[in-house]
């Protein structure tokens, strides 16, 4: 079961980087893996950690103001690339709770909302300010969809309505397909495409 | 009169189970279940601590193909030296597959390979079909005009338990390309360009279908390579109109239908086109007939350029990264510079059509000193299709190597990978840091750019040697 999301108030860590694709978050040679635990030590595993495995300083999560960070920022499309799930899995063994851009690739989105991993997408301007700002701690409130950053300024942010009542109260939207089951089986009666 | 629709609208409408409302996705029926080893444990795993079954293992089919050695060498030892936590994904496949009854193309299996090859060659990919597998390049299976798509692995887990997907209808964007691909340039070259031209983002959210006279002309090989493509645009999905092309392929096919099914099943093809008067979301028209062949200079496919061109002179902090970690320089050239490794394989380009492409450049010519070419085949049985015709030969004599199928270096997670530094010419789909290894420095191309390079050891247009080769002939 995912851990319900209702507001979070944390600090940031800001990656300025467009285009952060899934082979960067967690690259392929730590998907031998059959368990979807224990994978925050590999994530972002070559950009924290040089060829001969020593830390990258310059790194932003192996920078002291890190420390603690729930809410990663980067830039635009972030999360593309690859389907592997194991992506958000480590981000969130990382412990972060919400990842927050100008625009997030479809399939990460969705592999994120399904584990608890919030998926915010603000406009530019706000956006712009969080780049500015890496550390503001800021809260994001789900119940209603936006993002508070310093006093006095907000953006407001959209969820899957589905997406987010399932968030909010922690349902898996495994149990709510599974009750659609008379429907499948008269869709199936009706004359699905051959197997 | 009903509304024009889309190509991906009808097939869209045929599989709503329960429509969308504001409140609740629809529930979308999936016909076809592509399964492999690295994605699909923890979908297993988590049906058994609900106590669910697999609902319909009869629409799933998996095989092994991201984390199986491809060398000759390992699979003489029987796959002994395989990474243990591999071989033992490897191994819940297996068990999860036997213990559900979905039927598997395993280790052993001579209809084994790329997940995205077999389903195809096979014939389980069919036109107005819903396909889905915990992987992005689903997209190729786009090419028969189904509607097919990567999900996680936890959707993996919902389509077991209910064959069922909870979806958002996504936005439509039609790609029309017009005009005739010249000598040397391929359908990989104009998926290339159309990623440099909408970006690596420009399909994020929408559905792409292909539409065109250069469309049309293409095989079923070259359309599989244009959807493959697709996600690289962030697109949900490629898609493609079945036509004669389309049928033809797929006539015979071991679990196409057969006889009176046959033939209903394609009249009801026949009515995937999208009707006259339908509308996209958006659109992008692209005149292919001055295209050249495309090599990518960054770490993004969206990076690209022809091979005659040169890397833009100025460049925005997130190129410049790039440049550094591919050791390239702003407004330099690409054709001429030096490369160590080739690779001709992955479900982008490793169909016979595309060995072909490559043996037809490698016949009679050497790869260059100081240069290794792999040549790894979508599938065991389209390895069996080229030894048929003794393009095997014609690699080895060559110098490249000869593989077994699977996804080998497209995805560095088998034992196959580049080194650090290393610039490799490569036929797969992702440039992104590290995908080829640690380090490793990916330049996207098609296999006729791929084998030029691998004979002169540096990035190399492909028509010069095709011109020669004419000559000789």
């Amino acid at each position: 079961m995912i851990e319900p999301f209702s507001a979070l108030t944390a600090r940031t860590a800001v990656l300025p980087v467009d285009n952060v694709d899934t082979d960067q978050i967690i690259p392929a040679r730590f998907l031998t893996t059959t368990q979807r635990t224990g994978l925050g030590r590999h994530l972002f595993a070559d950009w924290r950690r040089d060829a001969g495995n020593r830390p990258r300083e310059d790194f932003v999560l192996n920078r002291p103001e890190a420390e603690g960070a729930r809410i990663l920022v980067a830039g635009r499309n972030f999360g593309c690339g690859s389907s592997r799930e194991h992506a958000p899995w480590a981000l969130l063994d990382y412990g972060f709770r919400a990842v927050i851009s100008t625009e997030i690739a479809d399939i990460f989105r969705s592999n994120a909302l399904r584990n608890g991993l919030l998926p915010v997408v603000l406009d530019t301007e706000a956006h712009a300010w969080l780049m500015a700002h890496p550390g503001a701690e800021i809260t994001i409130d789900l119940r209603d969809c936006t993002v508070r950053l310093e006093s006095g300024r907000e953006a407001g942010f959209e969820v899957e309505a589905f997406a987010r009542h399932c968030m909010l109260n922690g349902v898996d939207p495994l149990g709510w397909l599974l009750g659609q089951e008379p429907a499948i089986e008269a869709y199936e009666a009706r004359g699905a495409c051959p197997a | 009169m009903s509304a024009p629709r889309t190509l991906f609208r009808k097939v869209w409408d045929r599989h709503v189970v329960v429509p969308e409302t504001a409140e609740t996705p629809a529930v979308l029926y999936i016909d076809l279940h592509l399964v492999h080893e690295v994605t699909s444990p923890q979908a297993f795993a988590a049906l058994r601590e609900r106590g669910l079954k697999v609902r319909r293992p009869e629409r799933t089919l998996a095989t092994v193909d991201h984390s199986i050695p491809t060398d000759d060498g390992s699979w003489a030892e029987g796959l002994g030296e395989m990474d243990p936590a591999a071989r033992y994904q490897v191994r819940m496949l297996g068990d999860n597959c036997g213990r559900a009854g979905v039927r598997l193309f395993g280790v052993n299996s001579s209809r084994r390979g790329i997940v995205h090859v077999i389903g195809p060659e096979q014939g389980a990919t069919q036109p107005g079909m819903t396909i889905v597998c915990g992987d992005s390049h689903t997209t190729t299976h786009g090419a028969f005009g189904a509607l097919a798509f990567g999900i996680g692995t936890t959707e993996v887990g919902h389509v077991l338990a209910t064959q069922c997907l909870l979806q958002r209808m996504p936005r439509t964007l039609l790609v029309e390309l017009h005009g005739q691909l010249a000598p040397g340039v391929t359908a990989k070259d104009v998926i290339l360009a159309v990623i440099g031209r909408i970006g690596v983002d420009g399909g994020t959210g929408h559905v792409i279908e292909f539409r065109g006279a250069a469309v049309d002309a293409m095989s079923m090989d070259e359309r599989m390579t244009l959807c493959n493509m697709a996600i690289e645009a962030g697109a949900r999905a490629g898609m493609v109109a079945p036509d004669e092309t389309t049928f033809a392929y797929l006539d015979g096919r071991p679990m196409a239908p057969r006889g009176a099914d046959w033939d209903r099943a394609v009249a009801e093809w026949r009515q995937l086109r999208s009707d006259p008067g339908a509308t996209y979301d958006r659109s992008v028209s692209i005149d292919v007939s001055e295209l050249e062949p495309q090599v990518t200079w960054g770490t993004d496919p969206g990076m690209v350029m022809p091979v005659s061109g040169r890397i833009p002179a100025t460049v925005s902090s997130g190129q410049r990264k790039a440049l550094d970690y591919m050791g390239l320089k702003p407004g330099a050239a690409i054709a001429g510079q030096p490369i160590q490794l080739v690779f001709i394989g992955s479900c982008t380009n490793s169909r016979l059509s595309d060995l072909r492409a490559a043996a037809a450049l490698l016949r009679g010519r050497r790869v260059a000193p100081g240069v290794r070419a792999l040549v790894v085949p979508g599938s065991q049985q389209t390895r069996r299709e080229a030894e048929a015709e003794g393009l095997d030969r014609v690699f080895l004599e060559a110098g490249a190597e000869w593989h077994q199928s699977g996804c080998s270096l497209c995805i560095a997670m088998n034992g196959d990978r580049a080194a650090a530094g290393q610039y490799v010419v490569s036929t797969s789909n992702r440039n992104f840091e590290g995908r080829q290894g640690q380090g490793a420095r990916t330049l996207l191309a098609s296999p006729l750019t791929a084998a030029a390079s691998a004979i002169t050891g540096k990035v190399a247009d492909p028509r010069p040697l095709l011109e020669e080769g004419r000559r000789i002939a």
